[in-house]
């Protein structure tokens, strides 16, 4: 497996797409430090690019590279290699890499000028984010036949998830606001990674302190030890679930 | 020659006349008492004729309760410790013209029933307690019922992590033309609790890390309170039924946490708050019930909420105040505006000046769409900083539906004064 | 040496193979012959793993292949249209699979030198043409010396010299007893190298014999001619 992961990592570094992203990463986290110097401000700002970007270039760039190293993919499956071990090697090169490039663009920064207790939390939740969707990137990529379906379908989740839960969510708000919401809320939270991500985030930075009652209970919830626990255990399972489901249908699939 | 003579005894003999008559004199009206370590001072007391002064050397005594009956000064020589064991009230006053002054009073006795304090004055007029050190008191003075209290430059330390723990720092019940200046409160409930006092003058206290409020007063008109520090209080300061009040000069900084405000002002009227400072509070200022109240010259600066206006208020006006660096500038909770807020400089503000009056030339609307839903349906505060709520407020901003129509600076300042600086 | 038993397999509601059941042996070349869509490359990808069967058995030296992989040691897969990273130059994808399957046999580099590919180990491969893109796949299938070889279309879009020297290996190798499957439409070329025929039709087998009982059956020395008049006896088209 790692001699596979070497050529797909050969292969991403010669599109240059991953050294790009690396470098829009670090040019704006370095922008916002210079214009802001509180590093609380900045987390704030980071949060935008964190929720935003690092979804939509993980699915997006994952989707586009699944498709086009899908004749590498049907070379090595012509070959004495388990299928299954062609498709983990792709999820690890492709995870690997844009983990890095926001490790070093955004990590790199916040280690230099200090981001607390914020900016720790704000690198693993970056990390786990970009493997939730790399990971559904590869589940529109294998359940789709063509490109162009696929970058459909990826935008569409990344879409689904960014704006119409939230949507979803101010309805059931609007609608229940009368009921105490707080558990329901964090059941239909937890069923959004970026959401998930976000309150986590929320959670670490004092600015929490303006959400009220529902805050305070939040704030409980994300820094006890089983609250902490209970986000990275779903947020895993939104890794491993549609990975898990796009290794049984490729396992199956007819090149 | 004689003519000199004269003079020259003139200038040197009428003064030493005349201190005679300053220093002895009175030595015959009124004594001075010595105490020093062993004396029990509540004897010294009980001896004292009205008008002595009795001086304390530095020990420490456990003197029990003070009750003081009769208009004398005591003070303290280098902070001689009073201590009260945890049992008694120290200083009990019930007498016009007391002056405590010097002292380092300690762990006075706690019962909420008799509101026990370490200086308590009843109907003590002209009281001045002044330089003295309150250290792990429950209530630390306490006056009612008494006219022009002087309490000056005084510290209170406490240590207290529950409300019921601790009494207020400087509490006054009752009172007229009280003047409080000076003063350095930290760790108790309330720092300082001000209800029906009237004409009084609060000024250069500094009130930090209490438990609820930094200054709570109500009922109590005519009042000013002027270059005061309220710091890291438990939920700020809260000023309630009044009417009438000036604020001058205050700071309020740091009160942080989900129920803290920088100012929270509760059925005001006819008053002034000007060239205050709102720095990092929750909220810096939240208003109910507040009527014709002009707020000038404040400076809101990196709170959650600068101004929580509710439908409430009416009449009031806000200029030449900034705005900077706050999560938002003003959030209310109706569509029907009485308040008017032109004039003020918002840093959010991203119109132009094309005619240069300073002026920008389209009006500013600091209430965002999100803010008003949050107030109706405090949950939805868990969408905070998703893509949703910022498009929302960006159509908002474009097309007003829900945000109140009215809620509009119409000349927003295109430049802060840094009136605090000028004002120094 | 390859035993197929009722093989099935559906694209969602087209069948494109029913019920195959078949045996390869050891030291035959078996032509696969049938008109487009009759599920030849079907077959051949349900061998090569790259299709997975609906129902049904394929056993390689008696172990069930289906699911697993370590079996494709033993089969080399020229596909009828190669498709290779396009980045990679031809030098690159030689290494990269000689790396990826190391140690798994002797090399056999003949076709790769015989079509002087090592002249052209610097093209990168979505510059090349057609022709040599099969050059690429045949060397490719070769590389590792299997036992089994399964070549879709070997010679269509070869050049007349390539296609000699792929034949001459194909002989070569057929020497050497492997068991050899050619799907082609050049009936010359499957009358040179094979031993036995294969007919689907509409993704069912409906003919298997040896090209010398064809060839006696039917009267004709030429293969072409002999499976047409064997076709027409039995009513299927070409």
């Amino acid at each position: 497996m790692s001699r596979i992961i070497k050529y797909i990592f050969y292969d991403l570094l010669r599109t240059r797409f991953i050294l790009l992203y690396l470098v829009f990463l670090l040019i704006s986290t370095l922008a916002m430090f210079q214009l802001d110097s509180d590093p609380g401000k900045v987390t704030m700002s980071l949060l935008n690019i964190l929720l935003m970007i690092v979804p939509l270039v993980s699915i997006i760039f994952t989707t586009i590279h699944f498709y086009n190293s899908y004749e590498f993919m049907e070379l090595m499956l012509a070959q004495p290699v388990n299928r299954k071990t062609v498709l983990i090697a792709q999820y690890i090169g492709v995870s690997v890499a844009l983990a890095i490039a926001f490790l070093i663009g955004v990590g790199g920064p916040l280690l230099i000028f200090g981001g607390g207790a914020a900016g720790t939390s704000m690198i693993l939740s970056g990390i786990m984010l970009t493997l939730v969707f790399v990971s559904l990137a590869f589940l529109a990529s294998v359940l789709t036949s063509d490109k162009a379906k696929a970058i459909g379908g990826a935008l569409l989740l990344w879409f689904y998830f960014s704006l119409i839960y939230d949507a979803f969510i101010l309805w059931v708000v609007y609608n229940f606001g009368d009921y105490p919401l707080e558990k329901p809320i964090l059941v239909l939270i937890s069923l959004n990674p970026v959401d998930l991500a976000r309150v986590m985030m929320l959670m670490k930075m004092d600015i929490s302190a303006l959400m009220g009652y529902t805050g305070a209970f939040y704030r409980q919830f994300f820094s006890s030890s089983s609250g902490i626990l209970f986000s990275v255990v779903v947020l895993v399972f939104w890794i491993v679930i549609p990975f898990y489901c796009t290794l049984k249908v490729f396992v199956k699939k007819d090149i | 020659m004689s003519k000199w003579k004269k003079y020259i005894i003139k200038l040197f003999l009428y003064p030493l006349f005349f201190t005679g008559l300053c220093f002895g004199m009175p030595s015959t009206v009124s004594r001075t008492i010595w105490v020093k370590s062993g004396d029990s001072l509540k004897e010294k007391i009980e001896q004292a004729e009205p008008g002595d002064t009795i001086i304390v050397r530095k020990a420490h005594y456990r003197p029990g309760n003070m009750i003081i009956q009769k208009p004398i000064v005591l003070k303290g020589l280098d902070y001689p410790v009073l201590d009260g064991e945890f049992r008694y009230e120290v200083f009990t006053i019930a007498s016009l013209d007391v002056v405590i002054e010097g002292f380092h009073i300690i762990n006075s006795g706690r019962s909420s029933m008799q509101d026990m304090a370490a200086i308590k004055c009843l109907d003590a007029h002209n009281v001045i307690l002044r330089n003295n050190i309150l250290e792990n008191t429950f209530f630390g003075i306490h006056i009612s019922n008494t006219n022009n209290a002087r309490v000056e430059c005084n510290t209170l330390r406490s240590k207290s992590t529950y409300e019921y723990e601790h009494g207020n720092g400087i509490h006054l019940w009752k009172c007229k033309d009280a003047d409080i200046t000076g003063n350095n409160i930290h760790g108790h409930r309330d720092g300082t609790y001000i209800e029906f006092v009237t004409h009084s003058s609060i000024s250069e206290n500094i009130s930090r890390g209490n438990i609820r409020y930094g200054l709570h007063f109500m009922f109590s008109h005519d009042d000013t309170y002027r270059h005061n520090v309220f710091k890291n209080n438990g939920a700020g300061v809260a000023v309630m039924y009044t009417a009438n009040v000036t604020m001058l000069y205050n700071s309020f900084e740091n009160n942080w946490g989900s129920s803290a405000y920088g100012m929270l002002l509760k059925d005001i009227r006819d008053s002034h708050v000007r060239y205050n400072e709102f720095i990092a509070n929750t909220t810096g200022i939240y208003m109910e019930g507040t009527s014709r109240t002009i707020f000038e010259h404040n400076i809101f600066r990196e709170n959650g909420y600068a101004v929580k206006l509710m439908a409430s208020c009416d009449g009031n006006n806000f200029q030449n105040n900034s705005f900077v660096l706050n999560t938002f500038d003003v959030s209310t909770n109706g569509l029907a505006v009485f308040n008017k807020i032109d004039g003020n400089h918002w840093d959010k503000y991203q119109g132009y000046d094309l005619n240069q009056d300073g002026y920008g030339d389209i009006a500013y609307r600091p209430v965002s769409l999100y803010s008003m839903i949050v107030e109706q349906v405090p949950p939805a505060v868990m969408l905070w900083r998703s893509f949703l709520v910022f498009l929302l407020d960006r159509a908002e901003k474009v097309l007003p539906v829900v945000t109140p129509e009215n809620l509009k600076d119409n000349k927003p300042l295109m430049k802060s004064h840094d009136f605090y600086l000028q004002s120094e | 040496m390859i035993s197929i038993y009722n093989l099935n397999k559906y694209f969602q509601v087209f069948q494109a193979l029913k019920s195959i059941s078949v045996d390869f042996e050891q030291g035959k070349v078996y032509a696969l012959i049938g008109p487009n869509g009759s599920g030849k490359t079907t077959l051949i990808k349900c061998i090569s793993g790259l299709v997975i069967p609906t129902s049904g058995r394929i056993l390689l030296d008696n172990e069930d292949i289906i699911g697993t992989w370590k079996y494709r040691q033993k089969i080399g897969y020229m596909p009828q249209i190669g498709k290779y990273p396009d980045n990679l130059t031809i030098g690159q994808l030689f290494s990269m699979m000689k790396d990826i399957r190391s140690g798994d046999a002797l090399m056999d580099e003949s076709l790769y030198y015989g079509f002087r590919l090592d002249k052209l180990s610097e093209k990168r491969m979505h510059t090349l043409s057609g022709g040599t893109r099969q050059k690429v796949s045949a060397a490719l299938a070769f590389l590792f010396n299997p036992p089994v070889l399964i070549l879709d279309e070997p010679t269509a879009g070869l050049d007349p010299i390539a296609s000699e020297i792929l034949k001459e290996k194909i002989s070569h190798e057929k020497q050497n007893g492997k068991l050899i499957i050619i799907t082609s439409h050049i009936m010359n070329d499957l009358d040179e190298l094979s031993t036995d025929m294969l007919y689907l039709y509409e993704g069912r087998l409906v003919y298997k014999n040896s090209i010398a009982a064809i060839k006696g059956e039917t009267g004709e020395d030429r293969l072409g001619r002999a499976v047409m008049k064997m076709l027409i006896n039995q009513n299927y088209e070409v």
